[in-house]
């Protein structure tokens, strides 16, 4: 088992940014249209992080003009090109799915602040 | 010339090749020790015997160790035979010589299933759950009648399934890392974790 996680090591990535469930991102996603590529952002909600090592993924949500949108991206995949935190939330659940109920205001979660010291 | 080697699987994982998550073997094989040859002359055919995992001679029964003792070369637990392959009495073969080929074959002992009915061993379709129906997993008839008044030979039943020695051709070659002496090939081989591999091209 040692040796299967070593292997799968040599394939993460370094860059990944510390992110929990509840904050919201922006993912910069490479298209691939044909021979051309460009870069898509995707701005929501983190509302899953979801397996372990190679296969992670996460879940993020987003309000488009009054629809639901959800996607879900390979931590480790080469198509994701940066991952940005926009702002960090405060949560108790390590699964959002109940803001996919929630509708307007309500499904806007709690921004964290900074613990005094 | 053919080549092979022998080794073990160490379990599943997926690796990025590309842009794309592929599925893979990881099988560690090699190193191994050529401990005999087969002529034409002598043995009717052209065959290099492979040794694998070294033990200890005195864990071996005595003709199994005097095989060993007469080339001069160290024990092994596992000693598979490849045909046609080129190599001297002591020379170690690694991972290294897959290292220009695209694909490999890998042979196995399948996972064992234990007595298993029809539908698990030879893929029946098996009988509707629902609408009354009793036989749900039963083969259903296995002959005609009066003629030919027997059950003809060979016919599909019930019985004991798996551990038979199969082989996977055409396994893609995804990675060789000479280091470990590991090698990952693209989908599933045949057996369990631990299981001894040969892995052929």
């Amino acid at each position: 088992m040692d040796e299967i996680r070593a292997i799968e090591q040599e394939y993460f990535k370094k860059d990944i940014p510390e992110f929990h469930v509840g904050d919201t991102v922006r993912v910069h996603v490479r298209i691939k249209e044909g021979n051309k590529e460009r870069i898509q952002v995707f701005e929501g909600t983190v509302i899953a992080r979801k397996h372990g090592g190679i296969n992670e993924t996460f879940t993020v949500r987003k309000n488009s003009y009054g629809v639901g949108v959800e996607r879900v991206f390979p931590l480790h995949s080469p198509m994701i090109k940066k991952i940005e935190v926009k702002r960090l939330g405060d949560v108790r659940r390590a699964k959002l799915y109940y803001l996919r109920s929630r509708v307007g205001k309500a499904q806007i979660v709690k921004e964290k602040k900074a613990t005094k010291k | 010339m053919a080549k092979g080697l022998l080794g073990y699987k160490i379990g599943m994982t997926s690796v990025y090749v590309g842009d794309k998550l592929v599925p893979v073997t990881v099988i560690k094989a090699g190193p191994c020790v050529v401990v005999g040859k087969k002529t034409v002359d002598k043995d009717g055919y052209n065959a290099v015997r492979l040794g694998f995992v070294e033990v200890k001679p005195e864990k071996l029964n005595k003709p199994e160790a005097g095989v060993f003792k007469k080339n001069n070369v160290p024990a092994f637990k596992y000693v598979r035979e490849i045909r046609d392959m080129d190599g001297e009495v002591g020379d170690k073969v690694t991972v290294e010589i897959f290292k220009d080929d695209k694909k490999v074959k890998v042979s196995g002992y399948s996972k064992g299933k234990g007595f298993s009915g029809v539908v698990k061993r030879w893929g029946f379709h098996g009988w509707p759950k629902t609408h009354g129906s009793e036989a749900t997993r039963r083969p259903g008839s296995i002959g005609a009648g009066s003629t030919p008044g027997k059950v003809l030979k060979g016919h599909h039943m019930a019985g004991h399934s798996g551990t038979y020695w199969t082989t996977i051709s055409n396994l893609e070659i995804v990675k060789v890392i000479p280091e470990k002496d590991v090698i990952l090939v693209k989908g599933n081989v045949p057996g369990s974790e631990k299981s001894l591999l040969i892995i052929r091209a």
